[in-house]
């Protein structure tokens, strides 16, 4: 792990350090904050102060601590619905690759049949029949993602069943056990690693635009996008309130990518010296 | 073989086509019902009298069997009977109708200034390759697959609405305006659109024609004493074209999703936005339709963009 | 003598300069002349840098290589100072280029007529009414099928042995002095290879141009070339005409080369044995297509039974079969006396154990991401019940068997040459103590010296161990060699089968025969030699 790091690129790099920032700063932040983030503590949208650093927002609550706990917020669902996905949709790539037949046949129509729809659309109509509750909103974001993370999983996995080094294992008579955790996994877990990063940012992105929308997170919680739409009238009068949380969330983001990008070299890098 | 075969190809590909836009029309009806219970104590919430329910049940027709309604509903649809709004009562076509132009119009708009310029950037940073194209490429591509939309969106609102001034900042439009003011007030969210697509089709762009000039055959060119005009236009140009118009209507196909946000930041009055509003008020007809319209704008995209990959291939065309 | 065609004068080619790798040298100082009308043969094991030096004669160097030293004199003309435009000038017209892979150089986009005549439309003064008559002769010499009307067809719609000949039909349309050949006929079945290299060395003669023929097959450059430059690590070995190069090889990688290609014959194939292995009029296939139609074969205990056809032919499916990892529609497999069960599941595990194979690409057939203690010691642990540690110290014991260096034990697979990746994938075979291995074209991918080193070790081991081989091959060279018992195989049916020297002495069946006139062999004249037998075959029919 350390050596993984030290063989990383300057970018990889960056990005590590932002993602370890930004945790650090929503898991600890709110407690070191003299403020809670319910708190009226100033004028509406006062501008930034050696006692408000980034200012306050619609009916003067302190904006930083708002986006740290927002920010938080952010993290814990699009994790969350990160894990779910990959929790439905590993299990299933590796076994319509393995076992193939009916079963992927079945899995796999119907996959194709949620992808044949833009993303935010189908969330959009599954929450009118079920609401916005956080459950909710996670369970859906879990089972949307876990199609593009099946497709991948079946993808990597089928190239990897399809070697010769599975059909020596199968010649030794191989338990179902062996061949998952020691040949499949192996090989489809630094493709799986990458993409989490990459599904987390998406998660995070289409959670605060859900909540921006006003179909996300409701009040009293908040989370980035939120934070963007009750603070969405200050533009006009110039000030930078709705915008400071989402670039919270783009820093974020930028952080996670620049990761996965360097994991992406990194393992290019090692399959062609190895 | 030859001509015959094109057509039965292009026929096949039109049947799967409708059968997809039966399976989501299936999907938009079930997605809308899928809530555990009642519907309509759903809809109304816990505390709703007995007698309104059973008037929502009426309305919905809810007593009949699930397929039935359906049945009836797609029916319906492809009469352009599109159901009147549980929440104003309206038809459901009336408030689609001025709402859906002024969508496409944004989209349009905003797809006839990015696919030129972000296909034309992926052309010129894969034929002149070189450190720096690929630097900024790889970092403004992450950069606006990081970025939210309505960040971008805000960020040229604050700039060219409120620090400028040149543009209005909510975008409303009417048919009493002309052209020029249509596209005056229109300019914010059709930017911030293109902005949203371009660094995406600039990237697959130069990967598509990266991939084509990485080819032997054009080293074969360049070995026969081709001009490098003669190699882009004559050898590379045919073999891209496929994966390009591919690109292209991805990019379309990104767009008619991107405007649901854009149309929020900007207060745009377009499809986005009626169906947020029906979203929130859970107006299952109202949803229902604009879903609908939504995902076959898209499936429609991914056929033309699978037919006209058919047509430009000769391997496919032609089959051995 | 006239000043040479060509004349390279210590040429570097180097990989580009970037900011925190090596430059590494792909040819460090390289001398080649031709002269006109005559044919140079260039040869090397991949990575000697042959292709890379055949482009360098037209002023070419592939992406991420630049040519950092040394002379090109085309005519007289500097290469290296020619620039862009002049390059361009020469190419097609002077210099052209046939390459391996005819399937890829041809533009999928385009019919051949149109890629055939391009080098005319490029350089006008090359272009005149009668170019396309022109290309319809060139079509027919190249012995095309309907040659008026080849051309209106597209890449993918024609053989991929009609499409090696297109294309030295497009590198002749322009009259050039030179042409670079680029291993082209190293992707075509045996039996199409003698007939494009035959027709490329009739026209090349005719026309009276000059070509560099770049080759890793000592037989086939022998058959073509006035001169041969031996090449490796970007560094000339030696350099004669043909003649003298295969009679008195200077160098001692040299006579290696020529020594893997004619390997010693082997001794007498072995007599009175039991048979281990049988295989009862078997037929099967996937699904509804039937790929193997009634195949009986019997393998000999301690012997090796070659299975030797073209692409196709069903070989290795027959391979699977024997293995139990496809199940025959009928027939049957016996062991040792026992009937095997048809699938994998039904077979015990000292059955499954006494079979072993072996396969082409060792890349595939080792998983990337286990070291080479894991690999040989798991077979050891299943087969041999052997505990964790003492399936290391086994597989350290075989790694030492196979002239492995015990060292290598942590390495993982990538970390290996192609070679050594082959002696693991044998170590791992013999760690299950099978009286059976069957080897699936195990040398196909490797160069010749290499080959030739692997089929040594599976020699010695059969003499150490008494294992029996089954060689699933498409090469009749090492079947002479090697193979005790011959089947040849054809369109899933066995054409012939027999003991090796019934099956290599007349009288020949007309397929075995077909194959092994198709073997290119050392000596010079044997093409002209094999073309007119089989003219002769074709007339007594």
């Amino acid at each position: 792990m350390i050596a993984m790091i030290r063989d990383f690129d300057i970018g990889a790099k960056i990005g590590l350090a932002i993602v370890v920032f930004f945790l650090a700063a929503v898991i600890f932040g709110p407690v070191l904050s003299p403020y809670s983030e319910v708190e009226i503590v100033g004028g509406v949208w006062a501008p930034p102060s050696a006692a408000n650093w980034l200012g306050t927002d619609y009916i003067g609550r302190d904006l930083l601590v708002r986006i740290l706990t927002g920010g938080r917020m952010t993290v814990i669902v699009s994790l969350i619905a990160t894990c779910g996905a990959f929790a439905i949709g590993c299990p299933l790539g590796i076994a319509a690759a393995v076992i193939g037949g009916w079963f992927d046949l079945i899995v796999t129509r119907a996959v194709d049949a949620v992808m044949a729809f833009p993303g935010l659309i189908l969330a959009l109509i599954v929450l009118s029949a079920i609401g916005t509750s956080i459950p909710a909103l996670i369970a859906m974001m879990s089972v949307l993602a876990s199609t593009i993370v099946f497709r991948l999983t079946r993808a990597v996995a089928a190239d990897v069943a399809a070697m010769e080094y599975i059909e020596i294992a199968r010649l030794r008579g191989e338990s179902m056990r062996w061949f998952l955790f020691k040949e499949i996994l192996p090989n489809v877990a630094p493709t799986l690693v990458t993409e989490f990063g990459l599904r987390f940012v998406y998660a995070a992105i289409l959670i605060s635009s859900l909540s921006f929308l006003g179909l996300g997170i409701q009040p009293p919680n908040a989370d980035l996008g939120g934070m963007v739409k009750e603070n969405a009238l200050a533009i006009t009068f110039g000030r930078a309130a709705p915008i400071l949380p989402a670039l919270a969330l783009a820093f974020l983001a930028i952080g996670v990518n620049l990761v996965v990008d360097g994991l992406l070299r990194h393992n290019a890098r090692r399959d062609r010296h190895k | 073989m030859g001509g015959a075969s094109v057509t039965t190809l292009v026929l096949k590909r039109l049947v799967s086509g409708l059968v997809t836009l039966f399976l989501v029309s299936l999907m938009v009806f079930v997605g809308t019902e899928i809530l555990p219970g009642d519907v309509a104590e759903a809809i109304l919430g816990q505390q709703a009298t007995p007698d309104a329910v059973q008037a929502l049940r009426d309305k919905l027709d809810l007593d009949r069997p699930a397929i039935e309604r359906y049945g009836l509903w797609l029916w319906d649809f492809a009469h352009g009977d599109l159901g009147q709004s549980l929440a104003s009562g309206r038809e459901v076509s009336d408030l689609i109708a001025g709402r859906l132009g002024n969508t496409l119009f944004l989209a349009l708009t905003a797809a006839i200034i990015a696919i030129p310029v972000s296909v034309g950037l992926g052309l010129l940073a894969a034929l002149y390759e070189d450190k720096l194209a690929d630097k900024s490429i790889t970092i403004s591509t992450l950069i606006f697959v990081s970025t939210p939309d309505f960040l971008i969106g805000y960020l040229l609102l604050l700039w060219g609405a409120v620090t400028l001034g040149w543009f209005p900042a909510l975008s409303r439009i009417s048919d009493s305006m002309s052209f020029i003011e249509q596209l005056h007030a229109i300019a914010l969210p059709c930017l911030t659109l293109a902005l949203v697509v371009s660094a995406h089709t600039m990237r697959l762009t130069r990967a598509a024609i990266l991939s084509v000039m990485n080819q032997p055959y054009i080293e074969m060119a360049e070995l026969k004493g081709a001009t490098r005009q003669r190699i882009i236009l004559y050898h590379a140009f045919p073999n891209a074209l496929a994966p390009v118009l591919n690109i292209v209507m991805l990019t379309l196909a990104y767009l008619i999703v991107g405007v649901v946000v854009v149309e929020a930041v900007f207060n745009y009055s377009g499809m986005g936005r009626l169906m947020i509003d029906a979203v929130s008020k859970r107006d299952m007809p109202l949803v229902q339709a604009c879903g609908l319209i939504f995902a076959s704008v898209y499936v429609a995209l991914n056929l033309t963009a699978d037919i006209l990959s058919l047509l430009a291939n000769p391997r496919r065309r032609r089959p051995k | 003598m006239s000043a040479p065609l060509l004349d390279i004068r210590g040429l570097r080619i180097s990989t580009e300069p970037a900011r925190n790798k090596a430059q590494l040298d792909i040819l460090k100082g390289v001398d080649l002349t031709v002269h006109r009308g005559e044919v140079v043969g260039l040869i090397g094991e991949s990575g000697a840098g042959k292709s890379t030096l055949g482009l360098a004669a037209m002023g070419y160097a592939r992406r991420g290589l630049v040519l950092s030293g040394g002379e090109i004199y085309l005519e007289g003309q500097e290469l290296r100072s020619a620039g862009d435009e002049g390059l361009r000038h020469l190419r097609g017209r002077k210099t052209s280029y046939v390459a391996q892979s005819a399937a890829a150089a041809f533009n999928p986009a385009h019919k051949l007529m149109q890629q055939v005549l391009e080098v005319t439309r490029i350089h006008h003064d090359l272009s005149n009414s009668d170019v396309r008559s022109k290309a319809i002769d060139l079509f027919d010499r190249m012995k095309l099928p309907d040659p008026e009307h080849f051309g209106d067809r597209y890449p993918h719609e024609v053989s991929g042995g009609q499409l090696q000949r297109a294309m030295t039909a497009m590198a002749l349309i322009g009259e050039p002095d030179l042409i670079v050949f680029d291993e082209p006929t190293t992707a075509l079945d045996v039996t199409t290879q003698i007939d494009v290299l035959a027709i490329i060395k009739a026209v090349i003669r005719d026309l009276k141009t000059a070509a560099i023929y770049i080759t890793h097959d000592i037989a086939v450059v022998a058959q073509i070339s006035d001169r041969i430059k031996v090449l490796r690590h970007g560094e000339e070995v030696e350099e004669q005409p043909t003649h003298d190069l295969l009679n008195n090889p200077t160098q001692s990688y040299t006579r290696e080369l020529l020594k893997a290609r004619s390997r010693q014959q082997h001794v007498p194939s072995k007599n009175h044995l039991e048979p281990i292995l049988s295989v009862r009029d078997v037929t099967a296939g996937y699904g509804n297509a039937t790929i193997l139609h009634d195949i009986s074969v019997n393998l000999r205990q301690g012997s090796n039974l070659a299975i030797v056809g073209e692409s196709g032919s069903g070989k290795s499916t027959l391979a699977r079969l024997i293995m139990g990892l496809l199940q025959p529609s009928q027939g049957s497999v016996a062991f040792k006396g026992e009937t095997l069960s048809p699938g994998l599941a039904g077979r015990s595990a000292d059955q499954r154990r006494n079979l072993q194979m072996v396969y082409q690409l060792p890349d595939v057939a080792m998983n990337p991401r286990q070291t080479i203690s894991e690999i040989i010691g798991r077979a050891a642990q299943v087969f041999r019940s052997l505990s964790r540690s003492a399936a290391r110290s086994r597989a350290a014991e075989l790694l030492d068997l196979v002239d492995l260096s015990p060292e290598l034990i942590d390495r993982y697979p990538g970390q290996l040459s192609g070679g050594q990746k082959q002696r693991v994938c044998i170590a791992r075979a013999l760690a299950a103590d099978p009286e059976l291995i069957i080897c699936d074209e195990v040398t196909s991918a490797l160069d010749p010296l290499v080959a030739d080193g692997i089929l040594d070790l599976l020699m010695r081991l059969q003499e150490q161990l008494g294992v029996s081989y089954i060689f699933i091959t498409h090469d009749m060279g090492m079947v002479r060699a090697i193979a005790d018992d011959v089947v040849v195989m054809q369109h899933g049916r066995i054409s012939e089968q027999g003991r090796k020297e019934a099956v290599f002495s007349p009288p020949f069946a007309d397929y075995t025969h077909l194959l092994i006139s198709s073997t290119p062999e050392i000596s010079e004249g044997w093409l002209e030699r094999a073309i007119s037998e089989r003219k002769m075959a074709a007339g007594g029919q």
